[in-house]
């Protein structure tokens, strides 16, 4: 498996080389629907160039990274093609590591259950065999390195690419069952982007559920695994903030990163749904809706993680994709990284119902984005009015994908346990319906 | 979402679809057509009204009284034009300066691709001649422009003498809040678009100018100016600019009120309203205009010098002066104190023209269509193209042990090979790519071995490419060893279809009128086309309805519409030249059309091309 992953890579890298050469770089980095105000690599350069000369980035209001992505960049600034290259690379590897561990386990659970007859007659063929297995952290891999929303986000050196392989790695450890690892990954992603706190409750579920500790609140052994992953994820959250403020000598970076993203103050178009309410809304409301529009992302935590809590990789799939969707400056970089575990699932497709309309809007929306904002921006005929409808419309079929395999999923699971084949009590056939 | 979750709904619902796939889609073509053409029928289109508050509530009076004088400088010119044999330069700058504007010189050249047989032009040299009118009353950040080329011959004296009346008649009101400013420019759009380049500091297409000396504020809006006799019968307004775009319609509107307020007959596609819409001969005649409109505005190119401004986010229109045979004359001091009005008004603006429409039709001036009336024929187009999507995504998801909504046996899953699809996609893709820089490319290379000129070298070599493509479908066969499965080409055909389907939406929103017209021919290849229907009668239907006909048949009709038929021999002549035009419109202006036909629209009918030879 080695050899196909190899030659993935070098694929991957040369497409990428190759675009970074062509004319073409210049027109993508510039693209509202690939790089946000957080993530342009425009803006690295501008709080670098500040750092160089002895001012803060953050004075200015144009640098919203945070600290160590700046020091980072300071030592790289020269070699930022390869570094994000790299960080592809290293995203491609951990979820190529991640889907193949995670394989594994499912495949034991199942042999387990079997063994214990614990499926119902009817459900073979709901059973995953290791020859289809076989091939799918391959094809994860190729999902994130060859997906064009990847390629584009690595071609404009969005800093997504980082933040993605910081969550991959987070994730990648997670699965292997390092608790420590884990936590520091976390802390990082959750300092990049505040949102991947979130993740915390999945990979909490998943390390209790590899430790086989219950989920049962009035377990001691609950909660002094909670404390503990608390204290590791607090504490090197604590050292990595004192790290950033040593580094820059004083607390600027934080209302001008975090602040940034929890208020929303820059309302540049993007595939997101704030900027459009945002910049349309009255003043005196301003607040009340950033709270609502951002409880979004943190709340559906909850009702998620009591209905998945016995999958707790399913679980991350779902937050990754909430975040994606409901964060404040969404990027098509996002977007790809919870679309490459979608052939992680591909044993759901026969359960799933809207995938080819999905697909099709999906499909439709990509295309016209680039459309529209000529017509509004350039062309001076349409205006954001168009622009905002395709954006819904992305959005909508982004919620309907997701719900879609949440549904799928929790089906399977349903006939794993009742049957595939379900009657009701009169003997006639009984469909599932979702209510 | 009941309709979504629901399984039995949706089960009746997809089943309704598949089962009366082929009528509904009948039906829905039936009726793009018919509401297209219903779009011209008066009674459901608008009637224009000015929506800009800052031109519509006040009154101007127009007192322009130098007509005279404007022929006389006019001719002036056009003895200058004659002695210099070209643009008389030093001419214009001492006129313009003795008449107070500042002015300024602007020198381009330009070699072409390969020489423009029309206009008899390959290595282009010339100079713009530009003077500024400073506004007296503000602050000078926004500016108007009014050109009027310079063409060879005897053409469009009587343009640049207006202007320079207009000029010294505007120098003396103290009312300008904009900066005017008044341009003569060399060969027409090379001229036009070197100017723009240099104020605005772009270099889009890789032309050489001098660098701009004198500058106004921003653009606010541009009339293009031409005039060629003293006295002229009617006004055509031209709005098709470059890749289809269309200005406000408000200045279409300024335009219409000025000559409804002066009294001068004004046409737009040089057709006259009528009044007699009730009748077929007054439907027809709306018919005919509105497809002039279409057909113009489909082939992206611009109609007048104006339309490069668009891309500025300038409105701006050409104005012509049209001498017939009719009784009725307007001199030009008329023209003089339309140009005045139109200007004062433009004046008063506040803020760019954005109130009205940018997307609209129009079957006469004083009415128009607008996006919302004229998209439902397009959508009904496109519709039929995701029901052939969907129908065959269910085929191919269906052979169906359906049990419950949507569970589909995994058996009939089986993928038929990534390679088998991509391999049509990449070669019709690469023939596209091919047709795209081939002609240009190797234009040496055919005029050495071939008896042909630079032009109709370009021009066959781009047909030739395009034939040889069509001979395709039967390597790419001979490539793939045991790709032709059934489940391939459904799985290639969903694909092209919904490819081609949004590619079509992108085209239609961008230049309706060039969707729409593709929509029309490509809509039914790509609804009919399986390797299971008779093969010749289709390759015929096919080729009739590929891009290349497509083009073919609108030059005759537009000949047609223009009431000027030609005869076969003439229409292929024509069609040559159209050719070589939209390749040099692309290398000179940017328009898009030929990429777009060659790279995207061309490579899709092979798909389709393949799919009809699939074995």
């Amino acid at each position: 498996m080695a050899a196909p992953l190899t030659l993935l890579l070098i694929v991957a890298v040369t497409i990428r080389a190759a675009l970074y050469r062509s004319s073409l770089a210049d027109l993508i980095s510039e693209r509202v629907e690939v790089v946000s105000p957080l993530t342009a690599w425009k803006r690295v350069v501008e709080g670098l160039a500040l750092l160089d000369l002895g001012v803060s980035p953050y004075s200015g209001d144009v640098f919203h990274e945070t600290p160590l992505i700046i020091y980072l960049f300071h030592f790289l600034v020269d070699y930022a093609e390869i570094t994000f290259m790299l960080a592809d690379v290293i995203t491609a590897v951990a979820l190529y590591l991640t889907v193949k561990e995670y394989n594994k386990q499912v495949f034991r659970k199942q042999k387990y259950a079997l063994e214990a007859d614990r499926y119902p007659l009817d459900c073979l063929e709901l059973i995953r065999s290791p020859k289809e297995m076989f091939y799918i952290p391959l094809k994860v891999a190729m999902f994130y390195l060859l997906n064009p929303f990847t390629i584009l986000s690595c071609v404009a050196k969005s800093t997504c690419g980082l933040n993605n392989a910081v969550l991959s790695l987070f994730i990648l450890s997670t699965v292997k069952g390092n608790v420590l690892l884990s936590a520091i990954f976390l802390s990082l992603a959750t300092y990049q982007s505040i949102y991947p706190l979130t993740l915390c409750a999945s990979a909490l579920l998943y390390l209790m559920q590899r430790q086989y500790i219950p989920v049962n609140f009035r377990r001691a052994s609950f909660w002094w695994f909670i404390v503990q992953y608390a204290f590791m994820y607090l504490g090197s959250l604590f050292v990595i903030v004192c790290l950033s403020f040593f580094l820059l000598g004083s607390w600027d970076f934080l209302p001008s990163v975090y602040g940034f993203i929890l208020s929303v103050p820059d309302l540049t178009p993007n595939i997101g749904l704030f900027w459009y309410f945002f910049a349309e809304m009255f003043e005196h409301f301003r607040l009340f809706f950033l709270c609502v529009f951002q409880i979004n992302v943190f709340f559906y935590t909850i009702p998620l993680s009591i209905k998945l809590k016995e999958h707790p990789v399913f679980l991350i799939f779902m937050q990754l994709a909430v975040i994606s969707i409901f964060k404040s400056y969404p990027t098509v970089g996002d977007i790809a990284l919870y679309m490459a575990f979608l052939p992680v699932w591909s044993h759901l497709h026969r359960f799933l119902r809207n995938i080819f309309l999905v697909c099709c809007v999906l499909l439709t929306c990509s295309a016209l984005f680039p459309v529209l904002w000529h017509l509004w921006i350039y062309a001076g005929s349409a205006n954001s009015n168009f622009y905002y409808a395709i954006t819904l419309l992305f959005n909508v079929a982004q919620i309907l994908l997701v719900s879609d395999y949440f549904y799928a999923f929790l089906r399977r699971e349903h006939h794993l346990c009742y049957g595939l084949y379900l009657k009701r009590k009169d003997g006639s056939e009984a469909t599932l319906v979702l209510k | 979402m009941g309709l979504l979750s629901d399984p039995n709904r949706r089960r009746a619902l997809i089943s309704l679809l598949t089962r009366l796939n082929a009528p509904i889609c009948v039906v829905c073509y039936m009726a793009g057509v018919a509401w297209f053409m219903g779009l011209a029928f008066e009674p459901f289109t608008l009637r224009t009204y000015m929506s800009e508050n800052a031109m519509g509530s006040t009154m101007v009076e127009e007192r322009f009284p130098a007509g005279e004088k404007a022929l006389a400088t006019g001719r002036e010119f056009a003895a200058h034009k004659k002695k210099a044999g070209g643009m008389p330069v030093d001419w214009l700058v001492k006129t313009m300066q003795s008449r107070g504007l500042e002015v300024f010189t602007q020198r381009f050249s330009r070699t072409l691709p390969f020489p423009d047989e029309n206009k008899e032009r390959y290595m282009v040299k010339g100079t713009n001649v530009y003077g500024i009118l400073r506004a007296p009353r503000a602050s000078r950040t926004e500016a108007l422009v009014l050109s009027a080329p310079c063409t060879p011959g005897d053409n469009n004296n009587q343009a640049v003498g207006l202007l320079l009346g207009l000029a010294q008649y505007f120098r003396s009101q103290v009312f300008w809040a904009k900066d005017i400013i008044f341009l003569v420019n060399e060969h027409d759009l090379i001229g036009m678009q070197a100017w723009l380049e240099g104020y605005h500091h772009t270099n889009t297409t890789g032309m050489d100018w001098s660098p701009l000396q004198g500058r106004g504020g921003s653009i606010q809006a541009a009339l293009s100016l031409e005039l060629s006799s003293d006295v002229i019968t009617s006004l055509d307004l031209v709005l098709e600019g470059l890749n289809g775009q269309l200005p406000n319609l408000d200045l279409a509107n300024l335009f219409y009120a000025f000559c409804q307020k002066i009294g001068v007959l004004c046409t737009t596609q040089g057709k006259l309203q009528r009044n007699d819409w009730d009748s077929v001969s007054g439907y027809s005649h709306a018919v005919q205009t509105m497809m002039l409109m279409v057909l113009k505005q489909a082939s992206g190119r611009s109609w007048g010098d104006h339309g490069l401004f668009l891309r500025y986010h300038i409105e701006a229109a050409t104005i012509k002066g049209i001498n017939s045979f009719r009784q009725y004359k307007t001199d030009i001091t008329t023209i003089g104190r339309l140009m005045e009005g139109m200007y004062r008004k433009l004046n008063n603006l506040l803020e760019r023209l954005h109130q009205s429409y940018f997307f609209y039709l129009m079957p006469s001036l004083s009415h128009f269509v607008s996006i919302g009336y004229y998209m439902p024929a397009f959508g009904l187009l496109a519709i039929i193209l995701l029901l052939r999507a969907l129908d065959l995504w269910v085929q191919l998801t269906a052979p169906p042990p359906r049990t419950e909504d949507g569970v589909v046996d995994p058996e009939q899953m089986s993928s038929p090979g990534v390679l088998s699809v991509l391999t049509p996609l990449v070669i019709s893709h690469l023939t596209g790519v091919a047709l795209y820089t081939l002609p240009i490319r190797f234009q040496e290379m055919a005029v050495e071995h071939f008896p042909v000129s630079e032009t109709e070298a370009v021009v066959l070599t781009a047909i030739a490419v395009y034939t040889a493509g069509l001979a395709l479908p039967h390597n790419t066969n001979r490539l793939l060893s045991g790709g032709g499965t059934e489940q391939g080409w459904k799985v290639l055909k969903l694909v092209a279809v919904l490819y081609l389907a949004v590619l079509l939406g992108c085209t239609a929103l961008i230049n309706f009128s060039l969707g729409f017209i593709l929509a029309i021919t490509l809509v039914p290849v790509a609804a009919f086309v399986t390797p299971h229907v008779p093969k010749f009668l289709s390759a015929f239907i096919m080729i009739v309805l590929s891009p290349a006909c497509t083009l073919l048949f609108s030059v005759f009709f537009f000949q047609e519409l223009q009431e000027m038929p030609i005869s076969f021999l003439d229409g292929w002549m024509l069609y040559l030249s159209v050719i070589s035009q939209g390749i040099l419109d692309h290398c000179l202006y940017g328009s898009l059309v030929y990429p777009l036909i060659a790279l995207l629209v061309y490579p899709c009918w092979l798909i389709f091309w393949n799919i009809l030879f699939w074995k």
